[in-house]
């Protein structure tokens, strides 16, 4: 049979995408390739994993009945290379594969800065976005008994490292360029707590800060030098500075490209029968009404099951999310969404509230809320998401949203039964 | 899809008497003597309720088990699941590990931290094995019942 | 010194092996008596504000609480009694007048207990109700003097004829006047439901017609009371009857007040009264002082319903019941109500409600019998009022001479209510006889209407059970047939005024 659906990546953009397609079209013949060597595996999960808390066989988020059910030819170990649009074929380093309709979902790949010193050759040093790299990293700290570390770059990524490598008992000097830890989901408060309860667990965070200089001894990393002229010794250093969308095989295919792929709102690319979601697109925001990147999980499950959809004959609208997230850091949730931090002030109002364990923060414009913070307590918070994505105004409840019994009852009535009665409830 | 039964809720008609969670907690301890389990404290799970009150008003919420439910994109471990048989979203305590994406996109905020055996996400199922969900059983002014997947109230007669 | 002493009827029994601490009680007691116990964090209660209305008992879970009598007694004296000497305590300290709710709770004579009923052997053949038909049906208005035969000829007198401006009732049963304000809105509707749904009516009470009961409103008995209180042309007309309520079994010869705080805006919209302002209706219609007056208000009223609807007069059941009786048919009525000495209130000073009128079973006796001796009893339909407590109770009625009964406490019984007889103080904990809007949402309609269909349904198989064993089909032919009934422990006057033989006495 021919192959009628073809999709790049293994990940949850390109399941979802089975999932949209095969709510439509039972019988399509769908091929799935990754460059990767597993058959399936949770990215998120794989800080769970370098902690010790999941073992190997957890890790998948669809089982193998999974492909069996939905008749999925899954082709591991092959990287796309190119794509010929006219005549519908991507090419691979392992051959040629003619397709009606492709999806791109490949993802991110980890950015390595230019560092003075830096090899790829050198041993100690990681990224952490893939789960070869996490079983290596895993491997390399047990075996070296390794008990201290420098992760470069504060954000998601390094933070999740460092919780699993903290279950390693290993002291952690961790080195970001801006101002704060999570700078692009959270405030400074929020911010500061983090920083609080990972110095309490014995880690070093150095801000305004970055590597200048690598150090190796008989190609082992051995030393960092910072910027501010502070060296640290270490055996290991994991670089956590940023994933870019995979693009690199749509180079010079007529695929428009900004930063990520773009698509329109049915997740179609400028060429009718390529369609692209997760991380290495690029869709509506719905706070900015802007296209932009917004590389999470919920974003590539969303982004796939709809291109699957329209891919299938379907029709379905991708409306649009904002960023969000969720990390828990030594025993302390958080949870953001949208936009957490603004410096001009007069076109925002902020609510904040803290009590020395908890912090909730709420950023309104217009009356609606477009972005908010919850550290310590996050029960209920997806009730702000909800008032996020729908606009709701605020107006009349401004004064509740803090309040710490805060719930459904206190919202617009018709908003209220719509949520506890309605169907569809999208976030 | 199958469609789910549905608890509906009256809020004009909750008293707020919270019996509810109690029988959800103990329906979810397995306990059949409900004095026994409270004094031994031998509570093992939370209610799947979340109990608001305001004034006069109250009422108690349970998972909506959303026909396109954000949790079921969200869950990076696939321990929330929609059961075929059923069409109810479940979740598996085994496989959460506990990153609270749920928590995040859950538009109803019914799914809560577990406390009692694992920190895991913890969420109303329906009471997977019986007709009736404890809630709505013990709900003194049927506040809450339950509907079939056409919106038909199913009574116990 | 008189120092006051906290007087509590109840007691309350909390098994501190049984309660779970789940403050179910605490939460839910419009009394306040339960409370969380910090310094112990037990549960606890003050039992002096207990009224006894038995809903945390209902609701526990565990069956920790048992709400019993206060055993504390005064000395022993059949003359002054505890409650005599507690009510003085309590005058003594506020000066005022004791009030009550629900009906008189004396032990007087109730004369349904001295009655029974008959049963058909050997000469004529009982009926089975489940074989053959049994008709509950009855018709409430002025029916016509005589059906025309016109040389046998039957068309002459058309059925429409005979049936016109008459309810027809599916079971002789129909819901009392209890105004909206003096239960609550839910409370109003489990009943209008219930009424439409059984085939019979239900009556306003003086608190008018709210909006959200319209659907209901031709299964209504629309009040006309002293205070007027929501009557306009439109209320008349979308009614099946009017009935101007002169008096009530509870508190003959009195007026009502409902304090300006509790007429809500929902009640003063009902009512067509300001909100907040008190809604006093006197103890007199002030357009009523004779048998004329009252003639004149039927006929004003037939004239703006167009002869269509049946209209009634209530008056409570007092000495002159009978000659009162024979007035109100002269003045025009289509139906009486009569209301015994044991009909319920929200609100009646204690000393008129358990000392002023006559039970109901007489009033019927002696009405029935004066209508009949005048030659008019066909031109009224009696509907008896005040405590009836079963089936059996309305079919001893009906056969010493109602056409129909209404009910008020067994409704109320059947909607949660537990005869605490706090009405008057609007934190009815069943959510019957208050506008908390906290409470107000324990009356799931819903299952309200369901219950009081049950009831009817039961009282109904009852009613056939019993006619069927006295070998009649019809509960219209058991109306006025009191050889069907014999006295039990009556005096000879007692018998005679009640038109019935003493058990013993064969046809
Ligand atoms: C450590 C870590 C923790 C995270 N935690 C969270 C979290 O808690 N919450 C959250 O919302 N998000 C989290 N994320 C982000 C989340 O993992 C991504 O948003 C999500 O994985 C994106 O899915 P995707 O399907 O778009 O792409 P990816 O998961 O990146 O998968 C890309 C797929 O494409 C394949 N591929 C790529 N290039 C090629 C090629 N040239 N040829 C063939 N196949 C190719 C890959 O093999 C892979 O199968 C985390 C990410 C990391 C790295
Ligand atoms: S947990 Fe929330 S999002 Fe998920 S199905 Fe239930 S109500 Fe919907
Ligand atoms: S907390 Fe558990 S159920 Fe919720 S998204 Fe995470 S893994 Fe899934």
């Amino acid at each position: 049979m021919e192959t009628k659906y073809l999709i790049i990546g293994n990940s949850i953009a390109g399941v979802s995408c089975i999932e949209g397609i095969r709510s439509i079209d039972n019988v399509g013949k769908i091929v799935v390739v990754s460059k990767e060597d597993i058959q399936n595996y949770s990215r998120p999960l794989i800080s769970y994993y370098l902690a010790g808390k999941i073992s190997e066989n957890s890790m998948a988020f669809r089982s193998a009945e999974f492909y069996k059910e939905n008749s999925i030819e899954l082709i591991l170990n092959v990287t796309a290379l190119s794509i010929d649009t006219k005549n519908n074929t991507l090419i691979t380093n392992t051959g040629n594969i003619r397709f009606e309709k492709l999806l791109i979902a490949s993802g991110g790949s980890p950015i390595v800065p230019n560092i003075q010193g830096y090899s790829k050759d050198i041993q100690g040093i990681f990224t952490f976005t893939s789960f070869s790299e996490a079983k290596k990293l895993k491997k390399y700290v047990e075996e070296e008994k390794i008990d201290n570390a420098v992760i470069l770059g504060g954000g998601l990524i390094g933070l999740k490292c460092a919780e699993g490598l903290l279950e390693h008992n290993i002291k952690i000097h961790m080195v970001e360029l801006s101002d704060r830890l999570l700078s692009s989901t959270l405030d400074k408060d929020a911010s500061n707590f983090i920083e609080t309860v990972l110095m309490e667990k014995g880690c070093v965070v150095y801000k305004n800060d970055t590597i200048e200089n690598i150090y190796s001894e008989n190609n082992k990393i051995s030393k960092v030098k910072l910027k501010s002229g502070k060296e640290i010794e270490t055996k290991l250093l994991v670089i956590a500075v940023g994933v870019k969308p995979e693009t690199s095989f749509v180079k010079d295919t007529g695929i428009q490209c900004n930063r990520g792929i773009l698509v329109d709102q049915f997740m179609k690319t400028n060429i009718s029968n390529i369609f692209a979601a997760g991380d290495v697109a690029e869709g509506k925001n719905l706070i900015t009404e802007k296209s932009s990147l917004i590389a999470i999980w919920p974003v590539a499950a969303r982004q796939g099951k709809i291109a699957g959809i329209n891919m299938a004959g379907g029709s379905a609208v991708y409306e649009g999310m904002f960023p969000m997230n969720a990390v828990e850091i030594a025993g302390v949730p958080v949870i953001s969404f949208g936009i957490t931090a603004v410096d001009n002030l007069e076109n925002y109002e902020i609510l904040k509230k803290s009590d020395g364990k908890t912090y909730k923060k709420i950023v309104l414009h217009n009356n609606k809320i477009v972005g908010s913070i919850f550290l310590g307590k996050i029960e209920r918070s997806g009730i702000y998401a909800g008032l996020i994505k729908n606009q709701i105004n605020v107006a009349e409840f401004k004064s509740f949203l803090l309040e710490e019994d805060f719930g459904l009852l206190i919202l617009p009535e018709k908003y209220r039964k719509h949520i506890v009665v309605g169907d569809g409830i999208e976030v | 899809m199958v469609k789910p039964k549905r608890i509906i809720i009256k809020e004009e008609y909750c008293i707020g008497c919270r019996l509810c969670e109690i029988y959800c907690v103990t329906k979810h301890s397995c306990a059949k003597e409900i004095i026994k389990m409270y004094k031994e404290k031998k509570i093992a799970s939370e209610s799947g309720i979340c109990f608001e009150e305001k004034g006069s008003i109250s009422f108690a919420i349970q998972c909506r088990h959303c026909d396109d439910a954000p949790c079921l994109e969200a869950c990076i471990t696939g321990a929330m699941f929609r059961d075929k048989d059923t069409g109810r979203v479940l979740h598996n305590k085994e496989k959460c590990v506990g990153c609270w994406m749920c928590v995040m996109v859950c538009p109803v905020g019914v799914v809560k931290i577990s406390q009692s055996e694992k920190r895991v996400a913890s969420k109303c199922d329906l009471c997977i094995d019986r007709e009736f969900p404890a809630c709505v059983e013990n709900c003194p002014n049927e506040a809450i019942y339950v509907v079939d997947y056409e919106g038909k109230k199913i009574t116990k007669e | 010194m008189a120092k006051s002493k906290n007087i509590s009827d109840f007691v309350i029994e909390r098994d501190q092996n049984r309660c779970i601490k789940c403050h179910a009680c605490v939460r839910v007691c419009a009394n306040d008596v339960h409370f969380k116990d910090d310094a112990t964090s037990e549960v606890a209660s003050d039992d002096s504000k207990c009224v006894g209305c038995h809903f945390c008992e209902d609701l526990c879970p565990t069956g920790a609480l048992v709400i019993r009598k206060n055993p504390s007694e005064t000395r022993e004296n059949a003359h002054w009694k505890k409650e005599y000497i507690y009510r003085i305590v309590r005058q003594a300290e506020t000066g005022g007048i004791v009030l009550t709710g629900m009906g008189c709770d004396r032990p007087y004579k109730n004369y349904f207990d001295h009655i029974l009923l008959n049963a058909a052997q050997v000469t004529n053949p009982s009926i089975d109700p489940l074989r053959e038909p049994m008709e509950l049906k009855t018709f409430i208005g002025r029916k016509i003097d005589a059906v025309n035969l016109d040389d046998l000829n039957w068309k002459t007198t058309s059925i429409d004829e005979i049936m016109s401006g008459l309810l027809e009732l599916e079971v002789p049963i129909m819901f009392s006047a209890m105004s909206f304000g003096s239960i609550s809105l839910n409370a109003c509707k489990a009943i209008a439901e219930a009424a439409k749904l059984c085939g019979t009516y239900w009556n306003t009470g003086e608190g008018g017609l709210h909006q959200s009961l319209y659907p209901y409103a031709d299964r209504a008995i629309v009040q006309i009371a002293s205070g007027r209180f929501g009557v306009s042309s439109e209320y008349l007309s979308r009614a099946a009857a009017v009935e101007i309520k002169i008096g009530q079994g509870a508190k003959p010869g009195i007026g009502g007040h409902l304090p300006g705080e509790k007429v809500s805006q929902e009640i003063s919209l009902t009512r067509m009264i300001p909100q907040g302002s008190d809604a006093i209706s006197p103890a007199p219609h002030h357009d009523i002082y004779s048998i004329e007056d009252l003639r004149q208000l039927i006929f004003a009223i037939k004239e703006t319903v167009d002869y269509k609807k049946p209209v009634g007069v209530k008056i409570a059941a007092v000495h002159n019941v009978a000659p009162i009786a024979s007035g109100i048919v002269r003045a025009g009525a289509d139906f009486i109500t009569i209301d015994g000495v044991r009909g319920g209130t929200g609100a009646a000073p204690v000393v008129i409600r358990d000392n002023v009128g006559i039970p109901i079973e007489i009033a019927i006796a002696v009405v029935d019998q004066r209508l009949r001796d005048e030659g008019i009893r066909n031109q009224i339909s009696i509907v008896a009022a005040g405590g009836f407590r079963t089936s059996s109770d309305i079919i001893k009625a009906i056969t010493l001479g109602a056409d129909a009964v209404y009910i008020g406490t067994s409704a109320l019984i059947a909607l949660g209510c537990h005869v605490c007889q706090k009405c008057y103080t609007g934190k009815c904990n069943w959510g019957i006889a208050t506008q908390d809007p906290y409470l107000t949402r324990r009356l799931n309609p819903e299952i309200g209407t369901k219950r009081l269909c049950n009831l009817l349904r039961a009282w109904s198989l009852e009613m056939k059970e019993m006619l069927g064993g006295m070998g009649i089909n019809a509960i219209e032919s058991l109306r006025g047939n009191r050889e069907q009934l014999r006295g039990i422990d009556l005096s000879e006057i007692e018998l005679k005024i009640l038109g019935i033989k003493h058990a013993g006495e064969s046809w």
